[in-house]
């Protein structure tokens, strides 16, 4: 025991515990320089008394015996010189040393003089061997006793009975080889784990401490076991485990259970541990309650892992064996008697057993569903997980597979991997939702059944529709958008070749995206809209009309899904994007000859525009996205046209800024002229056009002059005789070059009446067009012609 | 000698899920003095990378852009030569040349990007150049049919400039070669 004292007492004990060995071994030394027999074991024995203090913790009493054992080896050498000589037998000397008064350094002096008896094999090793290991017995003392057995296994490391050792005795002493170390172990695993149990209980923890360093005093016998030839498979598995096992559970110690678990799978090779896979795991669940089993077992799934990935060749064993199902039901085992282990605990074993299966039987994936499983049956009763640790682990556990198939369809395929999705809580959802996502990106993974894409939906729904319970978590608007942005190129990987299958896919998009409410549609809907464009593409060269019979996947049929996406957009509102949308549609329907398709889309983007679009920036982009699809247009019979192109160049001339009243209704005399076949070509209605423009502009100069005393509108008129230009070399008849002429005229003239400076970039675009004309009379020919009488200067 | 990378209508995500992988391994950081993009990018993110591969971004709005700050049409001055950047959803008919070449003289440009149509076109027309760097993903579009993914680089020396038109055909890039040179009757 120790006494109390503090560190200055025990630096103390240990200066003089130092200066008795050294006077004493100086003594020795002497005794030995004179051959003086008595005198050396006198004085040794003496020394070694010094190792007979209490008072020192196991750090210090280490640095004595330390130096205790360097004087050792030289007394043992002065033995081994004494006998060769022939003064004295090595019989003699085993008894003589048996005189000294007390038992620990008789003890010492004995096991030296035995190592010497070995040597010189006047006896067979494994006698003396177990001669001194039973002798041992007599330090009960904890830290003595180890440190005693300590030095007798130190000693006895090179002289066991062998196989192929030349101290090997008769067919069996192997046995006695391994009984010995064996026996020793035991011993000093006893005297180990009786430490804990000793002195006040307030200083327990210290007591661990102190225990812990020198656990290697302990595993040290394991490494000798390791180490001898004749410890081969069968022996390890017939002897050697089994009897480690038994002290190991027996001990009913945590600390020497988890150092010595750890100990046994760091010094016995792979192979043997895949032979007695059986034997090791069963003692897992023996062994007490709070013992670190999650480590210990992960890293011998851990090691074997290696070991499969090292040398394939030893897959088959691992088969043989049936290493998982034993791994599997040993962590079944062992969370079932360990009823206290938190859940971080179990999915951590899961996520080892997952790594292994996923590197030794990559080809298995029922083991991988069978791994969640458990998992799943571990967690249920469980509400959503809190513990953050423990989420983080069902994070690696999920992210596993993906990483190790870089393809989700694998994982689609998991019927437990969702199921394990759902102890997560909302965000680590999404987060897991995001992993899966960009695992399909990274690998540019097609995904191409409908019922592939229904399961790849359930798996990330928390990022599709607002999750139950889900408060509305403050979440980052940002995250938010990248999230959605993620979730909309998904939906370009959702493909297939195969028109019904696409069908189907696209019907299934759309069953999930609507789901998402107001704040997703807008992210969501432009990619389901355009893939199913793409589609309606596809289908449009191909003859859909097969009489008799049922064709699901046509135009039409999409057109309808279309409609129906595109108004749930509309309503959340998102009338802007909603327009695009239409307008998209009505030029596809428009290319599958769908007149009244077409006209719908139409009328649905004309009732955005005048309910809905308010903005006057707004208005202006979409009422040119308008003009510019409409021009494109060639389904529209007249009265339809009539309608749409009435409406648009109304809606053209209403616009709030006059500047953009004029820019819209000149754009709209292309509605008039087409340039392709059986176009339409009605020079009349361009020329109104034309020439309304013509009159607002007027009107902004106007007020421009009123209101600002200045002219900014001269750039409108310079327009507009580009316009007119384009036109007259289209060859409208109305429009001659007088025309242009006195348009050129009007120009000079407003430039003049300007009362500000000119502006440059008017100034710019104008010389450009006079530039233009000159260009296009030296072109000669019907152009150069046209242009001949129009003058620029 | 100026590297210009002029790029549009990507329409991430509405219409497709990233640039084609070979493009991005062929845009690298600090090889591009400029990029110009004619619009529709559509989101933050694409715009972030863009900015990763060169700084100087010079963008137009076009009618997906989530950013309403880009402007309309823009001008800038490379060398010897001024550029028009324009998306083209403005100027009807769409993709239309005579229409374009009003817009050149509007802006008073040598060289005029525009975009919208999805379709690579590059031409000299009345001693400028107008350039349609097409859908650098190769987007669906309501124009044009088949769309190859295609994005142009301009090198711009003195008063020459080569236009390399990369395309993605078949997952093979194609490039192709043009020359212009500004002629000495053009204005300054």
């Amino acid at each position: 025991m120790l006494p109390d004292g503090g560190a200055d007492d025990e630096e103390r004990w240990l200066a003089e515990g130092i200066a008795g060995v050294q006077q004493n071994a100086f003594y020795m030394h002497r005794a030995l320089d004179s051959n003086n027999l008595k005198d050396a074991l006198k004085y040794s024995a003496q020394m070694l008394s010094e190792l007979r203090t209490s008072r020192l913790s196991p750090h210090k009493y280490y640095d004595l015996y330390m130096r205790a054992f360097d004087e050792m080896r030289k007394l043992e050498m002065f033995f081994r010189e004494e006998t060769r000589r022939g003064s004295c037998s090595v019989v003699d000397l085993y008894e003589l040393v048996q005189h000294a008064g007390n038992v620990l350094p008789r003890l010492y002096l004995l096991c030296t003089v035995g190592s010497v008896y070995i040597k010189s094999k006047e006896a067979p090793a494994k006698d003396v061997l177990k001669d001194l290991v039973e002798m041992c017995r007599g330090i009960q003392h904890p830290l003595r006793g180890l440190f005693l057995r300590s030095y007798l296994s130190q000693i006895s490391r090179d002289k066991l009975p062998d196989i192929g050792s030349e101290y090997e005795g008769d067919a069996d002493s192997i046995n006695d080889a391994v009984e010995f170390v064996l026996q020793n172990f035991i011993e000093m695993n006893k005297l180990w784990v009786r430490m804990q149990h000793q002195g006040p209980v307030r200083e327990k923890e210290k007591r661990g401490k102190e225990r812990n360093e020198l656990r290697d005093l302990v595993g040290k016998n394991l490494h000798v076991l390791s180490q001898i030839e004749g410890v081969d498979l069968d022996m390890y598995k017939e002897t050697v485990l089994p009897r480690i096992l038994e002290q190991v559970v027996n001990c009913k110690d945590e600390l020497a259970q988890f150092y010595l678990m750890d100990c046994i799978i760091q010094v016995f090779p792979d192979e043997y541990h895949l032979q007695t896979l059986e034997t090791l795991l069963s003692a897992f669940p023996q062994l007490q309650p709070n013992v670190d089993i999650k480590t210990v077992l992960s890293q011998l799934m851990d090691r074997l892992s290696s070991y499969a990935a090292a040398s394939p060749e030893v897959l088959p064993e691992f088969l043989q064996v049936e290493a998982f199902a034993k791994f599997s039901n040993a962590i079944g085992k062992v969370i079932e008697a360990q009823v206290d282990m938190p859940v971080v605990g179990a999915v951590t074993l899961y996520v080892s057993l997952l790594t292994f299966t996923l590197r030794v039987h990559p080809d298995r994936l029922d083991y991988v569903d069978q791994v969640l499983g458990a998992c799943v049956k571990k967690l249920s009763g469980n509400a959503k997980l809190e513990d953050s640790r423990a989420t983080k682990q069902i994070v690696a556990l999920l992210s596993a597979p993906l990483e190790k198939y870089s393809n989700i369809v694998t994982a689609l395929e998991l019927s437990n991997y969702p199921r394990v999705m759902d102890y997560l809580d909302n965000s680590t959802t999404k987060v897991m939702a995001l992993v899966i996502i960009q695992s399909i990106m990274k690998n540019t993974t097609c995904i191409s059944t409908s019922d592939k894409i229904e399961a790849l939906f359930d798996l990330i729904k928390g990022l599709i529709k607002d999750m139950d319970g889900a408060q509305n978590d403050e979440l980052d608007d940002e995250d938010f958008k990248e999230e959605q942005n993620s979730v909309a190129r998904l939906i370009h990987m959702l493909h297939n070749d195969d028109h019904e299958e696409m069908l189907k896919i696209l019907c299934t998009v759309q069953k999930h995206i609507l789901q998402g409410g107001p704040k997703r549609l807008p992210f969501t809907v432009p990619s389901l809209v355009f893939s199913a464009l793409k589609l309606v593409r596809r289908l449009q060269g191909q003859d859909g009309d097969v009489i008799g019979e049922e064709v699901p996947a046509t135009p039409k049929k999409i057109f309808q899904i279309l409609h129906q996406t595109i108004e749930a957009l509309s309503c959340v509102p998102s009338p802007e994007l909603a327009l695009r949308l239409y307008l998209q549609c009505a030029e596809a329907a428009n290319d599958c000859d769908l007149e009244p398709v077409a006209y719908e889309f139409f009328t649905q983007a004309f009732i955005l525009y005048e309910e809905e679009i308010a903005d006057s920036k707004a208005q202006i982009t979409a009422i040119h996205l308008i003009i510019g699809t409409l021009q494109r247009m060639n389904i529209f019979g007249v009265e339809n046209r009539d309608t749409l192109t009435h409406k648009t160049t109304g809606y053209s001339a209403k616009l709030l800024k006059k500047p953009d009243q004029c820019r819209a209704v000149y754009a709209c005399s292309h509605l008039f002229w087409t340039d392709d076949q059986d176009g339409i070509m009605d020079g009349e209605r361009v020329l109104l056009c034309l020439k309304r423009a013509l009159r607002i502009a007027n009107a902004a100069q106007q007020m421009a002059n009123v209101t600002r005393g200045s002219s900014g509108s001269v750039a409108l008129f310079i327009e507009i005789l580009n316009k007119y230009l384009y036109f007259f070399e289209k060859g409208i008849p109305e429009i001659t070059n007088t025309v242009i002429q006195d348009l050129i005229e009007l120009i000079r003239t407003e430039k003049q009446s300007e009362n500000t400076v000119a502006d440059p970039s008017t100034e710019a675009f104008f010389a450009s067009t006079l530039r233009y004309i000159e260009f296009q009379k030296q072109k000669g020919g019907s152009i150069g012609e046209k242009y001949e009488q129009i003058k620029t200067t | 000698m100026v590297l210009v990378l002029a790029l549009g209508d990507l329409h991430v995500p509405h219409r497709a899920a990233d640039l084609p992988a070979k493009f991005k391994s062929m845009l690298v950081p600090g090889k591009i003095q400029h990029i110009i993009c004619t619009g529709n990018l559509c989101i933050k993110e694409v715009h972030d990378y863009l900015k990763s591969l060169c700084p100087d971004l010079h963008i137009t709005r076009g009618e997906y852009d989530e950013d309403a700050r880009y402007p309309e049409t823009k001008t800038l001055t490379i060398g010897q030569f001024k550029l028009g950047l324009c998306h083209g959803h403005q100027v009807v008919p769409w993709g239309d040349l005579d229409s374009l070449a009003m817009l050149q003289r509007q802006l008073d440009v040598d060289i005029l990007v525009t975009g919208h149509t999805h379709q690579f076109k590059a031409y000299k027309h009345e001693g400028g150049v107008v350039i349609n760097p097409g859908s650098a993903t190769g987007a669906y579009s309501s124009i044009t049919y088949d769309v190859n993914p295609s994005f142009v680089l301009m090198d711009i020396d003195g008063l020459r400039v080569v236009v390399y038109v990369y395309e993605l055909i078949d997952g093979e890039v194609k490039v192709d070669k043009i020359d212009f040179k500004k002629t000495a009757t053009m204005h300054a």
